[in-house]
């Protein structure tokens, strides 16, 4: 199976490791990967603060990058939910605005073949056990979009509990929001710190070593907020712990 | 304090006091926590939770796709029943008819139950400047009335007040207003809510003339329906000699049959409760039974406006439950009064700026005042997709584009304040059009990454202020990619 | 121009966007949730009922038809109400055993006299088993609405299984939208301190339901 990873701008940019984890992930289970060097930017940040005008290019140009893949694979529940949820909604949109049916046709291929990657595991692959090792103690927040949007459900802790040497410990007032939010960080700065310090207290009270989560976005603001507020604790994305193995453990 | 919410600041600035308020904090922690894990039990004990959620939704989504049949519906079947009907485009003519009203009964005093409708139009402050005074009777709305406050929640307007603070508001504030508080009052809720029942009890048995809003009113039948707790409504809504209920006009429902979703999905997402204590319905007058006068004031003030936007409707679905404050960790710290209208949390963020339109300062900001997280989308017991509507008013905001003001057709100019926002979205769009420039980038970001801060100065600070800064790798993952499969021969 | 039809002229300019749909509201509303939640026996809808009103706090007790004169009579007098209000179709049996004074609801009563009473009894409507609801509705039975409103304590009787439903939907058939009705689950309660559910404010403080059969 040839399937497309799609990093996310964030991703490719800020966390190469955890590229480089689903491709090594993936690989061991068999699959071809190919990183499509076109891809850019899914457009979730223009649209949820409001410019779905200039989100729609992009969504466009995403569509032209990944449209001939058998299955689109992404490890972010929120750039994921982006294309599965709001690809459609900004088709209909344009339709209600008498622009024709055009971008709900060329975003509709997409739509269905795009996978977050524990999805991807879980229901495509119909694996749990990805022969990983990871001698931690983990506590794993699902983040809103996968949880909410995705409705990933327990998909993403079978596979960790099935981590071998990986302790999962049950995190407090697990499916409240980290507060990270995209621009709400920013236009909202106060609140959206007050939450991500309460979701990192809760974090620190389970006693884990490692904060898991599927989205490195939730993560860069529960990491920069661990860090800031000196817990001992590393905000770490669950494809790295899947992808860790005895011979080539994560760092 | 006081009591409007006239040239409130941004949501942002108004929140930024509410989070670092120690005791507001953990008030709202309590309450809004206490009832999350109640209301989940209580929506759990219905297997058909998703059925009957989705019929509410039907149910409304029918209605206001009919609405002026039904409004006529409605007001023939109310008057045949006895009743007078009204009609108020907006919050000047709801509060003088209701005015006029009271003066033809000789009164000067009303008592109030609780009303969503009322707190909306000012009506207290409009009856206050012709001369009539209004008591409220619900007990978190005695609290906030007492205490010259401001609601901070739909269901429990005083929620940002823990007992203590209620103890010392009854202490201070009941002998202005009649009966005084209870020597020795202590707080436990029990005996406040004596001492609230003590302190009303002279009013409502006086009362003449009682003002309500109402939950429900069934267009076939001409039935409104009072949905509470406490027996203030049952008093305000029986005893006295005239009866005025201020009712929005989304508030119909077709059907008597109709009920029986609400009745089961309001009381368990508002209270968690099976059913509440109380719930009264009455159609028109009855012989020697309750109020002889009954008047209907059916309220527009916005809701024509928000029934044209095709995305923004679903959002006059709403039953007022409050079950989205409850769940939403935005208004768990940022406090019901950030919100600068009696609408607070996730559907206030979503109602006020179309009722009020976006034009001052913290309705162009409610938009923005969530993380989009869903969980209020989660709990609505009529399906309204808050995020949803949330993301298509910021693009109100940002891009203007048409919207009806007092049933005028307009086109908004996109808002001023937002265009640093809009230069940088655009630049972005065309940097992510093109994966050349993308790439220039981010190569650029690591070759620099030594000398990058940890901190920003200036508006960077939002984030830096309480986050580091994630540092920025060596080489981008497309470098890598490039570098190591291509080698192997991997395709570009 | 009226505000009447200023409004409705803004609602339909508003609904200009939706298609036309002359679907009639019995096809337009699909309504397959459950008429009622679970299965039970009579008995069992009756001993729901009970334990659904006990859990919000109201006194229930249990007799049959030549036991009620004697459970009424033994709640007032435990009670220690010497002033019982009575609505004006009660059966006279059910208060025969009452050492007590009788007060007719009469029209031209106030509602200080009614706040000077102890205690009323009435009857019931229907009452709903999932819920533990019982519905006042006016009849000779049950009087005025204000007469089980003023008084702090009411002893309301239901005949099981009779008057007994085991759903909201099911009572709502029963009921006739044009009589006043008042729906009571559980003595007067508020919420409004903390969002803890605290029983006792306006309403009768005490409720007793007698459930007969």
């Amino acid at each position: 199976m040839r399937v497309a990873l799609f990093l996310t701008c964030v991703n490719d940019t800020l966390y190469p490791d955890t590229g480089r984890a689903v491709v090594k992930l993936l690989t061991r289970l068999g699959v071809e990967v190919d990183f499509p060097m076109a891809q850019t930017c899914c457009g979730q940040a223009h649209y949820n603060t409001g410019y779905r005008h200039e989100a729609e290019p992009l969504a466009r140009h995403f569509a032209e990058v990944f449209g001939d893949y058998e299955a689109i694979v992404t490890p972010s529940g929120s750039c994921g939910a982006m294309v599965r949820e709001l690809y459609p909604r900004m088709g209909e949109r344009a339709r209600a605005e008498g622009r024709g049916d055009t971008l709900a046709a060329t975003l509709a291929p997409v739509v269905p073949k795009t996978y977050e990657l524990t999805e991807f595991l879980v229901d495509v692959l119909g694996v749990t056990d990805v022969g990983a090792y990871y001698p931690h103690t983990v506590t794993y927040h699902p983040t809103c979009h996968g949880l909410r949007g995705l409705g990933l459900g327990e998909r993403p802790t079978r596979l960790l509990r099935a981590v071998k040497g990986l302790e999962l410990v049950e995190l407090p007032g697990a499916e409240e929001c980290c507060g990270f939010g995209g621009t709400f960080a920013l236009k909202n700065a106060d609140v959206s710190a007050a939450m991500g310090a309460d979701k990192v207290r809760n974090a620190e009270s389970t006693g884990a070593e490692v904060l898991c989560a599927a989205d490195n976005s939730c993560l860069m603001h529960l990491g920069g907020t661990m860090t800031r507020l000196r817990t001992g604790m590393r905000p770490v994305h669950i494809a790295e712990i899947l992808a860790s193995t005895k011979e080539e453990p994560a760092v | 304090m006081s009591g409007t919410f006239v040239g409130m600041p941004a949501f942002p600035k108004a929140a930024h006091e509410a989070v670092h308020d120690r005791t507001l904090r953990g008030n709202l922690r309590h309450a809004t926590h206490t009832i999350r894990g109640k209301r989940a039990k209580a929506v759990a004990e219905l297997a058909d939770w998703a059925e009957l959620r989705e019929a509410g939704k039907r149910i409304k989504d029918h209605t206001l796709r009919h609405l002026d049949r039904y409004l006529v519906q409605l007001e023939e079947s109310v008057t045949a029943a006895g009743g007078t009907v009204h009609w108020a485009a907006d919050a000047d003519e709801a509060n003088r008819i209701v005015a006029d009203l009271v003066k033809e009964t000789g009164e000067s005093e009303v008592v109030k139950v609780k009303s969503m409708a009322t707190q909306e139009i000012g009506l207290n402050e409009a009856l206050e400047a012709e001369g009539i005074r209004a008591y409220e009777t619900d007990l978190a709305e005695l609290i906030v009335q007492l205490g010259k406050d401001r609601p901070s929640h739909i269901l429990v307007p005083a929620i940002h007040r823990n007992r203590g603070e209620i103890r010392e508001i009854f202490a201070r504030e009941m002998s202005e207003w009649g009966r005084p508080a209870p020597d020795g009052l202590t707080d436990t809720p029990a005996e406040l809510a004596e001492a609230a029942r003590l302190h009303l009890r002279e009013k409502f048995l006086r009362a003449k003339v009682g003002v309500s809003g109402a939950n429900f009113m069934v267009a076939e039948t001409g039935t409104l329906v009072v949905v509470e707790s406490e027996g203030n409504g049952r008093m305000c809504l029986t005893l006295p000699e005239t009866l005025i209920s201020v009712v929005g006009i989304e508030k119909i429902v077709p059907t008597w049959q109709d009920l029986e979703v609400f009745l089961q999905t309001l009381p368990r997402s508002s209270t968690a409760e099976r059913m509440n204590p109380y719930t009264s319905t009455w159609t028109g007058t009855t012989d020697e039974d309750g109020p002889r006068h009954f008047h209907l004031v059916l309220l527009d003030n916005g809701r024509t406006d928000t029934l044209a936007d095709e995305v923004g409707r679903q959002a006059l679905r709403c039953i007022r439950c409050s079950a989205c404050l409850n769940v939403c960790p935005v208004y768990e710290r940022a406090g019901g009064h950030a919100y600068g209208s009696v609408y607070p949390g996730p559907i206030g963020a979503i109602l006020s700026p179309q009722l009020r339109g976006t034009a001052s300062e913290i309705d162009a900001s409610l938009p923005y005042a969530s993380s989009l997280c869903g969980a209020c989308y989660e709990v609505c017991p009529v399906a309204i997709d808050i995020p949803e509507v949330l993301v298509h008013l910021r693009e109100r905001v940002v891009e203007g584009g048409p919207v009806t003001r007092a049933g005028n057709k307009v086109v908004l100019q996109p808002a001023k304040g937002h265009a640093a926002e809009r230069a940088a979205m655009r630049a972005a769009r065309w940097a992510f059009s093109r994966p050349g420039v993308l790439r220039t980038g981010q190569r650029l970001a690591s070759r620099t990454r030594r000398i990058h801060p940890r901190t920003l100065p200036g508006p960077g600070r939002a984030w830096s202020g309480t986050r580091d800064l994630p540092p920025v790798p060596a080489e981008p993952f497309r470098d890598w990619w490039q570098r190591t499969q291509n080698a192997k021969g991997g395709a570009e | 121009m009226s505000g009447r039809e200023r409004i409705l002229g803004r609602v339909r300019r508003a609904l200009a966007d939706v298609p036309r749909d002359d679907t009639p509201y019995e096809r337009a509303v699909v309504r397959d949730y459950l008429p009622e939640h679970g299965e039970r026996t009579v008995d069992g809808t009756v001993d729901l009922l009970a334990e659904n009103l006990a859990d919000y706090r109201a006194v229930v007790h249990r007799t049959d038809a030549d036991g009620l004169p004697g459970v009424i009579a033994g709640l007032l007098a435990a009670r220690g109400a010497s002033t019982v209000l009575v609505p004006p179709g009660l059966d006279e049996e059910w208060l025969a055993a009452a050492e007590v004074t009788l007060v007719a609801d009469r029209a031209e009563s106030t509602p200080a006299e009614l706040d000077r009473v102890d205690s009323v009894v009435t009857a019931c409507a229907v009452a709903v088993a999932e819920t533990g609801t019982i519905v006042l509705d006016g009849s000779p039975d049950q009087g005025r609405r204000r007469i089980t409103l003023v008084p702090d304590h009411h002893i309301c009787v239901v005949r099981v299984p009779d008057q007994v439903v085991s759903s909201v939907p099911k009572a709502l058939r029963r009921l006739d939208p044009a009589r006043p009705l008042t729906w009571i689950s559980g003595p007067s309660a508020t919420s409004d301190i903390e969002l803890d559910r605290v029983e006792g404010v306006h309403g009768p403080r005490t409720l007793e339901v007698v459930l007969v059969g």
